[in-house]
């Protein structure tokens, strides 16, 4: 590739460092720094919304072929346009004041929870240098972070003076509490392979083969562990418990209406879309493209001219359909069970796994 | 031992039979084969009602606007929630002789529960069922139809 | 204060009161479920009726018996032809017509076809309380394969109307046979994906096997009939026990299973729908000619005295019972409606088990609000 050339679209370092430079040529350090906070919260807010909006309608038109029908056909090419429409009528709502309501809790409730998915974003390598902050310790950041929904989730459940909110919110506390700890033992099976937490050095170990193929069997049954629990902390598919519309109308969110209910409908799936991010960056390579052993060199020169931001999004995508195939065909747990499931089944074999890989490193027996 | 190979066998089956619900909605997703949605505004034209569809109760009329409907009023009669109203009124034949005929018949559409009693018991076949579905109004008041034309006289032969 | 409180035994401090319905997604209707909770333990269920109560019953006595058929589609709609053929037995029975086979056959083949499609929707409407939303789209549309078969002969998709006293409103349609066989054909190959997709699915099994049992005790001391009290074993088909039409002339087996679970519920009407593609089978070709209703009286007036037809409709045991002093309107009409029987049962069999449990119990019991509250 060219050196001298600023912006490619297979690494974005030199378009970064070109402007983080210019930046500081132009203005001091602290204003410098300041512009640049802006420039990615606005990046990242325009993505964030992009990005909802579209969910919801690959949502809608996923679903709706695999049940037969058509979906969203009416406003625009293909219904493209129908989530805008649908945000446009939700920003004109009423939003109904609730009586009793803890109004303050209420309030910031929607905003807990974008705010932990907006955040989650921040350390998400989306290709080559394009990455808002290359934390040492991505991998953990990441999690602590989409955790911090479900305080969101049990203030909304607490302060709308619900009770179906409130069996939604407990509901929604004991699932996330649980199910974090699948989710965090999957990574660190990753994280013993790549000896490190920081996500661009996942990444970049993966150049001669993802996670998923090089870490053998306890690689795959960590992404499928993976697949599940994470499925189960974004409340989405078979343990949308928290909003169980045929038990709890709506759960927590059965009172908000208008823009607030728009806010937990798009950090839904925003948080679906962390976390097939983070799927597809652990274990399918992120930003890498396929690529086998040497012995593939054509193979692999070809795989090479596709942009890694096209990577990304396909493998991000691909899991997200996973996602979206098991909410659209399996029915919901109960409580319980799904309790059961984790404590029973998910973590003692996430533990099998994690010491089956630990000691897979050790003996070098990966590729 | 014999615990552990249960629960691994468990483990396999649940996974196989979540797997076999995920190959039927896969299967779909691939292959949708017939789509079931109908393009509803869009397809109007094209859209075609079965013959026997009950739409609404029409009065049909040939074109020298004449109808077969004698003002019995057994269709009245038969109604099981007065949708129906025959107003009749003494006309004058042409030979001089006074009769009955209808003046109105009244249909109220917003009532009917479309039973066919009426169509069925009709002795001379006057009235029928209609293909239109597309009842939605503004006014109430616009449901209340009069099923014989303005103008429109018995059809010769018919008593 | 405190005290009037506690003495209301609803009201028990620990318990959480939730009032579930009127508008419910899970109550199918305008039912209204006051539950205590304790946690997610259901502790008492208390049905609350009346939010669509039209007093049919009431109606019926100021009407003429052929008038009294658009009143009983409007019960239990989804098993609206086999509602109708209970009166027209009844009427019937009362005149001591006697019915040409071919009418008995049609009817039989209709009522089938509406047991397939009310089950179909129990299908869809089942895996929809339990989260499975595709089954609600994959259970509607072969639904509408059958609606159309009625829409073909019928005039009209749920609210039929096709029978009256003496034989049916209009001879089947030319299409009737053909597009029948087609749907059967085409229904025995999509009811395996039933199976693949709910039956033997992992979370389901989990979900219902076990829960909300009915032993058959109980089911026969509550009275709860058709396929919730035949997976309890309680043997109440009236179709085998008392054939009525055609269903003397046909072999089929009952479904019994003496579980009496939810999931046995479920099995019972998922084997029933075979059973009826087998009795519709028997039947489709054996259509003799013959008129399609017997000439009745104009005004139909049934002899003094008391008379009391049952049937077997989608849900259970309907029965008819109608005074008559002579006249062309009935002194009393009393229906026998299974949803309101089988709802009797629902708080002995859901308490102790959790929210989402009765959501599946209160599913398994399939029950069509209408004819609850008439």
């Amino acid at each position: 590739m060219n050196e001298g050339k600023v912006f490619s679209l297979y690494d974005f370092t030199a378009l970064t460092k070109w402007i983080d430079t210019g930046l500081h040529h132009a203005m001091s350090p602290f204003w410098a720094v300041i512009t640049e906070l802006l420039i990615i919260g606005v990046l990242i807010l325009i993505f964030y919304a992009l990005i909802g909006l579209f969910l919801v309608y690959a949502e809608r038109k996923v679903c709706a072929f695999m049940q037969n029908r058509l979906g969203p056909n009416r406003v625009g090419p293909f219904g493209l346009f129908q989530t805008i429409a649908d945000l446009l009528k939700l920003l004109f709502v009423e939003l109904v004041p609730i009586k009793n309501a803890d109004k303050f809790l209420f309030n910031l409730a929607p905003f807990i929870v974008i705010i932990a998915s907006f955040m989650a974003i921040a350390a998400i390598p989306f290709a080559k240098g394009l990455h808002a902050i290359d934390l040492n310790i991505g991998v953990f950041y990441v999690m602590a972070v989409s955790a911090m929904g479900v305080i969101g989730i049990l203030l909304a459940g607490w302060s709308s003076n619900n009770k179906y909110s409130l069996i939604g919110a407990m509901r929604s506390g004991a699932q996330i509490v649980s199910y974090e700890l699948s989710v965090g033992l999957a990574l660190i099976t990753v994280v013993i392979l790549a000896g490190s937490m920081q996500l661009s050095v996942i990444v970049e170990a993966q150049r001669d083969g993802w996670f998923i193929f090089k870490g053998h069997i306890p690689a795959f049954i960590a992404f499928i562990l993976f697949l599940i629990s994470s499925t189960a902390e974004t409340n989405r598919g078979p343990f949308d418990l928290a909003e169980a519309e045929s038990e709890l109308t709506a759960g927590y969110h059965t009172e908000y209406s208008g823009i607030k209910f728009a806010f937990f409908f798009l950090a839904e799936f925003m948080n679906m879309f962390i976390v097939a991010s983070i799927a597809a960056t652990v274990f399918l390579g992120g930003w890498m493209p396929l690529h086998f052993g040497a012995w593939a060199a054509g193979f692999n020169h070809v795989m090479d001219f596709i942009p890694p931001f096209i990577w990304y999004i396909v493998k991000t995508f691909f899991v997200i359909w996973l996602m979206m195939w098991f909410k659209w065909t399996f029915p919901r747990l109960r409580i319980d069970q799904l309790l059961t499931l984790e404590w029973k089944y998910l973590l003692p074999f996430n533990l099998v796994n994690v010491l089956v890989m630990a000691f897979i490193v050790l003996m070098g027996w990966h590729f | 031992m014999k615990s552990i190979i249960n629960y691994l066998k468990e483990v396999i089956c649940g996974v196989w039979s979540l797997l076999k619900g995920m190959a039927v909605t896969g299967k779909y997703f691939f292959s949708p084969g017939q789509i079931v949605t109908q393009k509803y505004p869009n397809n109007r034209k094209s859209l075609v009602m079965m013959e026997r569809f009950k739409g609404e109760v029409i009065m049909p009329h040939n074109e020298k606007n004449e109808h077969k409907c004698t003002g019995c009023g057994i269709c009245e009669i038969n109604c099981p929630n007065g949708s129906i109203e025959v107003i009749s009124k003494m006309i004058t034949t042409d030979d001089g002789k006074k009769k009955k005929a209808i003046d109105k018949h009244i249909y109220r559409l917003g009532m009917c529960t479309f039973c066919a009693l009426c169509v069925k018991n009709c002795p001379s076949d006057a009235l029928a069922f209609g293909q239109e579905f597309e009842h939605a109004v503004f006014n109430r008041a616009l449901l209340i139809k009069v099923l014989n034309k303005p103008g429109s006289q018995l059809m010769k032969g018919v008593e | 204060m405190e005290e009037e409180v506690k003495q209301t035994g609803i009201n028990e401090q620990e318990e959480y009161i939730i009032n579930m319905g009127p508008q419910h997604p899970s109550t199918h209707g305008v039912l209204r479920l006051v539950l205590s909770l304790k946690g997610e333990v259901v502790k008492n269920v208390e049905p609350h009726l009346g939010y669509i109560h039209r007093g049919i019953e009431k109606m019926c006595e100021s009407i003429t018996y052929q008038q009294i058929i658009h009143l009983t589609d409007r019960m239990d709609y989804l098993s609206a032809h086999i509602n109708n053929e209970a009166v027209c037995l009844n009427v019937e029975k009362a005149l001591e017509v006697e019915i040409p086979d071919r009418i008995k056959i049609i009817r039989t083949i209709m009522s089938e076809l509406t047991r397939i499609q009310s089950h179909q929707l129990f299908w869809a409407s089942f895996g929809m309380d339990l989260g499975g939303l595709t089954c609600f789209f994959y259970g509607l549309r072969d639904r509408e394969k059958v609606l159309d078969i009625f829409e073909e002969t019928c005039g009209s998709r749920m609210i039929v109307s096709y029978n009256c006293p003496g034989g049916l409103m209009y001879d089947i349609h030319p299409n009737f046979q053909k597009r029948v066989k087609e749907f059967l054909k085409y229904f025995r190959k999509k009811l395996p994906e039933y199976d693949q997709l709910l039956t033997g699915n992992v979370i389901f099994r989990e979900r219902t096997v076990g829960i909300g049992k009915l032993s058959l005790e109980d089911a026969i001391s509550y009275g709860v009939t058709g396929p919730s009290g035949r997976a309890s074993g309680f043997s109440c088909d009236v179709r085998k026990h008392e054939p009525y039409s055609a269903y003397d002339r046909v072999r089929f087996n009952e479904i019994l299973f003496t579980e009496g679970d939810t999931f046995h519920r479920y099995f019972a009407r998922i084997q029933e729908m075979k059973e009826s593609m087998n009795i519709i089978d028997q039947l489709i070709d054996n259509i003799p000619e013959g008129p399609y209703a017997v000439k009745m009286k104009p005004v139909i007036k049934l002899p003094e005295g008391e008379y009391f037809q049952r049937v077997e409709t989608a849900r259970g045991e309907l029965g008819v019972y109608i005074i008559s002093d002579g006249n062309k309107n009935p002194v009393r009409v009393k229906f026998r409606s299974p949803n309101f029987v089988n709802l009797g049962v629902l708080n002995h069999i859901a308490r102790d088990f959790k929210i989402a449990d009765l959501v599946a119990i209160g599913g398994s019991l399939d029950m069509i609000i209408p004819d609850i509250d008439r």
